[in-house]
């Protein structure tokens, strides 16, 4: 393979050591990012606690059509992007850029919900502060600040992996990936995959906390 | 360790210097060439300069700091100023010198060649994180010259995020950004020494420094994430006031110390393994004997990585926290003393039957085992939850954390620079020099912050601008020990320049020293090694006959 | 010159806190001793050029790793739990305590007595008595530290926290903020006074306060139109507020809480969190209409609805 000689880094001793060494490395960034989320996650956990019924009362405010809506595309786009890693490693680029094509269109899908989603929360005065919606219990403030910070984080995430997810498509449709070599393909699946648990985590917890009532 | 396929093509260093390849030369000398560089060992270099600037602001901040309490009325500068003085010192010793300072200067360097390999594994995300680093700094810098900050490095709310007048958010916003470099070196350093081991170099045959810098690693990679996260949420707090921290709204303050400490107790760790990294490297070295219990040594620094993460909650014994909690706190930080206490038990008996030198390394790890023994036995004395009612807030704790910061790392920092100094300069700096310099810290740091124990136990409570006079002879000691102190440090400075031009050529390896970063050149080629290493031996093989001459500068 | 190493001694926590504080410096010492007395042995007698057997040894590694891990591991654990008595004695204030209200603000100590006397920055206190400070801030955390009673806790918005001690003589004693709390922070200062019953009697009348803490809640009662719903005619909307502190109240969720100072303040300031079975959520909140010393004296009021019944 010659794309493939040509992509091993002058550290690395061959290209296994170097596959290897940027999925772990991915993981590990992975385990940081659990981290990083994890900080909002225990405060939404100790004042969920402290004020459950405003946070039940808040939690009636998210708009659980888009939340569904955003949690399907999610999951379908992990499903293409998991299909992209496995043609790459038959040897079909064709068929791997297409799928991540389709995952990047995914993404955008999601995020363009939730702008929607943003807008009309905004319309309902949803933002915390000084102007927030009247009638809900002072520490629903609390709530809907998480859930700006947690969705944000995890929109940003979202552009991210898009970005990234572009990039990758476009080396695909370069030729630069074989089924000697799809690291790269590999480790932003990865990432993708994350993204998208995240909102697994995140959709029970902002938008269903109190439907069954 | 012996390498089976021996370098070639490498001069015997007494010799007249012949022009051979090394990592200053090779890739130019041009300022474009360390900017862009990929290269780990002068990414070491530029982390070594930056964390100087740093380290020579927050010392001075100190000094200030030192003068103005030198007498108990508030008197040579105002209240504001000392509370954003101390703000300075923390914030830049702490995350711009601390931090890094071993991990990312001496790791960086001689974390590749120790392992037998080329570069690390990342080696664009290790100068990318160099960026972030420098980046977080200049923001701290900004803010500190655009009027500072008066928060403490603990950014304790709601005074960070409601009640302070100072630029909180951008010198959080820095740590912040500095905060993402260290977790992408943490990353670097876990990945290399996972993958990037030279053929026959298994687990148990590293030395204990990748170790030690390998604990620390996972904790700069799981904790550093939510610092960044709680800082963050403290700054939209400020900003937009919503209410995560502030009591008026339902939020809990404490929670903030919760998570701030779920880092930064863990980070106070990542302020003392890489130093016992160091030390595991210096003992054996100098008392040419195979260090005694290497995989208790290697085992412990797992440990206190491990148990780090469980402590937190002994900072928060007075803070309303469940008495409960405060057993447990209590209980795990007793705990996670025995590992420190293993380590020091099996220096000691490395030394038992070896041929002691007493260079100046081994003087520095010395003085680290004196130092960090105290500190450490003073942590007992926080730990006991009694206790601890009365001297938390108080200089016991101050002079407990620099004992262990400073006495601890810094002197472990100073002996590994002296220790790796020849090979990273391909220079030896003058030894007499040396070993007085180290003499003069050791005197200098108990002189400033031995009395601070006693002063902290009679009541005087930390971050006070003016003070009860019955306070002050203890604060004149500690002045005094801290200009001592100060010589101290210039000292190396000085001496270390002036051996760049003008030092003795260093040989490939003037101690002796098993490691593979010994068996290169030095300085060493670009990429390590002329050929790739083979380990075929435990470490540390030392053998305390026959005398061995060491080549002193 | 002097070189004063122990604050006074101004109780019996004091005296016991000092005790495992020596109990410490002596194993420190023993720690020392057996860590440094072998280095510098082995420093002299191994040292480069001097001669001395340096044959290897096979020590039992194992037996001396474990010895090295157990010892220290056993020792400590007596001084943990030494030390962690100590605690539970410190932080759990006796029950027949006279309760003095502290409040924290940027930078002084307001001080409220049960007979209405109030003071900044100092304490006065009777000498053998229990006292237990219920302390709050109106800012950001304070800290409030008497270290010749070897005590000290954090004074944290939103919340009561609690601190107690028992003078044994009688003398000054220095009040510091240990909790840094801004621009001021050294100037945060004060002195407990700790006077004889007969002279802290006189000084309690001669501040004249006019009428005690629950009075002058009583008036706030009044005058916030809480009695409007919590007494008389309307009762059914709202529940009866006597003997109400220090019972239990059963809630809507089913939950049963303990009716603590705490309790009293969240139902005063976020009254829809907390709401007691069998009555709806009406109650506005009164959050930014009292202030963290009118709260101490509506609590104080409530406390004494309980008493007179």
């Amino acid at each position: 393979m010659p794309n493939a000689s040509s992509a091993l880094a002058e550290q690395f001793d061959d290209l296994p050591q170097q596959q290897e060494s940027s999925v772990l490395g991915m993981w590990t960034f992975l385990a940081t990012e659990i981290l990083f989320f994890g900080g909002m996650f225990m405060s939404y956990i100790a004042y969920r606690s402290a004020y459950p019924q405003a946070f039940a009362e808040a939690s009636r405010h998210t708009i659980v059509l888009y939340g569904t809506i955003n949690t399907a595309i999610l999951l379908t786009s992990s499903l293409t992007v998991a299909l992209a890693v496995h043609a790459v490693q038959e040897g079909r680029s064709k068929a791997c850029f297409w799928l991540l094509v389709l995952t990047v269109l995914f993404g955008c899908c999601f995020l363009v919900v939730k702008g929607l989603e943003y807008h009309d929360d905004l319309n309902e005065q949803l933002w915390p502060g000084p102007h927030f919606k009247s009638g809900l219990p002072p520490q629903s403030q609390i709530f809907w600040f998480l859930y700006w910070a947690m969705t944000g984080l995890h929109a940003l995430h979202v552009t991210i992996g898009v970005g990234l997810l572009s990039v990758i498509a476009w080396m695909a449709q370069k030729g630069k990936f074989s089924a000697a070599y799809y690291n790269p393909v590999d480790v932003s699946a990865l990432y993708w995959h994350f993204v998208d648990i995240v909102w697994i985590f995140l959709y029970p917890l902002l938008y269903l906390i109190n439907r069954y009532s | 360790m012996i390498t089976a396929v021996p370098q070639t093509d490498i001069p015997r260093p007494s010799l007249a210097p012949r022009r051979l390849s090394n990592y200053f030369e090779e890739g130019g000398r041009t300022l474009a060439s360390w900017l862009l560089t990929t290269d780990h060992k002068r990414i070491g270099l530029l982390y070594l300069y930056s964390i100087i600037v740093y380290f020579i602001i927050a010392a001075f901040a100190a000094a200030l700091i030192r003068i103005e309490l030198i007498t108990p009325a508030g008197d040579l500068v105002t209240s504001e100023t000392y509370n954003k003085l101390f703000t300075i010192h923390g914030t830049l010793m702490v995350w711009f010198f601390l931090i890094p300072s071993v991990p990312a200067v001496l790791g960086n360097f001689v974390l590749p060649l120790m392992l037998g390999a080329r570069d690390v594994a990342f080696p664009k995300l290790n100068l990318l994180s160099w960026y972030l680093f420098n980046l977080g700094g200049l923001m701290a810098l900004y803010a500190v010259a655009f009027g500072g900050a008066d928060t403490g490095w603990t950014f304790y709310t709601p005074y960070s995020s409601t009640y302070s007048h100072s630029h909180v958010v951008t010198m959080a916003a820095g740590v912040f950004i500095a905060g993402f470099g260290s977790i992408l070196t943490g990353l670097n350093f876990i990945i290399t020494i996972h993958k990037m081991r030279a053929p026959g170099l298994t687990w148990f045959r590293l030395p204990l420094f990748v170790w030690s810098l390998y604990s620390t690693s996972v904790i700069l990679v799981l904790a550093t994430p939510v610092l960044a996260m709680t800082l963050a949420l403290m700054s939209l707090e400020r900003i937009w006031g919503l209410g995560v921290f502030d009591p008026k709204l339902g939020g809990d303050p404490v929670l903030f110390q919760h998570l701030f400490w779920f880092y930064s107790h863990p980070a106070v760790y990542i302020m003392i393994l890489p130093g016992m990294g160091v030390v595991s490297e210096l003992i054996p070295c100098f008392s040419r004997k195979p260090i005694f219990g290497y995989h208790f040594i290697a085992f412990s620094s797992v440990a206190i990585a491990v148990l780090g993460f469980l402590v937190w909650g002994h900072h928060m014994f007075v803070s309303s926290e469940s008495i409960y909690a405060g057993l447990v706190f209590s209980l795990l930080s007793y705990l996670v003393a025995v590992p420190s206490a293993i380590k020091v038990f099996n220096w000691t008996m490395t030394m038992y039957r070896g041929r002691i030198y007493l260079s100046t390394p081994f003087l520095y790890a010395l003085g680290f085992i004196g130092l960090f023994t105290i500190g450490g036995l003073t942590g007992l004395f926080l730990a006991a939850l009694g206790v601890d009612v009365h001297v938390h807030g108080t200089y016991f704790i101050i002079a407990h954390f620099h004992y262990i910061m400073v006495g601890g790392m810094v002197t472990a920092f100073m002996g590994g620079l002296h220790y790796w100094w020849p090979k990273i300069t391909g220079r030896l700096y003058p030894e007499n020099l040396g070993r007085l310099a180290a003499l003069i810290m050791f005197i200098g740091f108990n002189l400033t912050f031995f009395p601070q124990f006693v002063v902290g136990y009679l009541g005087m409570p930390r971050r006070y601008h003016s003070y009860a006079p019955e306070f002050q002879i203890y604060n004149v000691l500690s002045t005094a020990g801290a200009s001592i102190l100060g010589i101290g440090y210039l000292l190396p400075l000085i001496y270390f320049i002036w051996s760049l031009k003008h030092g003795r050529r260093a040989p490939s390896n003037p101690w002796k020293a098993t490691g593979l970063e010994w068996q290169t050149s030095s300085p060493p080629p670009k990429h390590n090694f002329h050929e790739t290493p083979v380990v075929t031996e435990e470490p540390y093989q030392y053998s305390p006959v026959p005398e061995q001459r060491l080549i002193y500068g | 010159m002097t070189f004063p190493v122990f604050p006074h001694q101004a109780s019996r926590i004091a005296i016991e806190t000092d005790r495992i504080y020596l109990g410490l410096l002596c194993l420190s010492v023993a720690v020392c001793l057996v860590v440094f007395v072998p280095m510098i042995f082995f420093l002299f007698k191994y040292r480069s050029t001097h001669p001395a057997d340096r044959t290897p040894r096979r020590l039992p590694q194992n037996k001396i790793e474990i010895t090295w891990t157990l010892i220290p591991l056993f020792v400590f654990m007596a001084f943990y739990a030494w030390a962690a008595r100590q605690y539970f004695e410190i932080e759990r204030p006796p029950p027949d305590a006279r309760n003095i209200n502290v409040i924290g603000k940027q930078w002084m100590w307001k001080i409220q007595h049960p007979e209405g006397n109030r003071e900044i920055n100092e304490l006065h206190v009777p000498v053998g008595r229990i006292v237990k400070l219920t302390m709050t801030s109106q800012d950001v955390i304070h800290s409030f530290f008497l270290p010749e009673f070897r005590i000290k806790q954090d004074v944290v918005p939103g919340r009561y926290t609690a601190e107690w001690f028992k003078a044994e003589n009688i003398g000054t004693y220095n009040i510091f903020c240990s909790e840094y709390c801004g621009t001021s922070h050294s100037k945060m200062i004060g002195h407990v006074i700790v006077m004889s019953p007969a002279d802290y009697q006189t000084w309690l009348i001669r501040g004249q306060p006019g009428s005690t803490l629950a009075q002058s809640g009583g008036r706030l009662f009044l005058e916030l139109g809480c009695s409007g719903c919590h007494i008389g005619p309307s009762i059914v909307r709202a529940p009866p507020l006597d003997g109400v502190f220090g019972k239990p109240v059963p809630l809507t969720t089913g939950d049963v809480v303990l009716a603590d100072e705490a309790y009293l303040r969240d139902s005063i300031l976020f009254p829809a969190k907390q709401i007691v079975a069998g009555y709806t959520n009406d109650m506005p909140t009164f959050a930014a209409k009292v202030s963290e010393e009118e709260l101490l004296e509506l609590i104080a009021y409530l406390k004494s609805l309980g008493t007179t019944q």
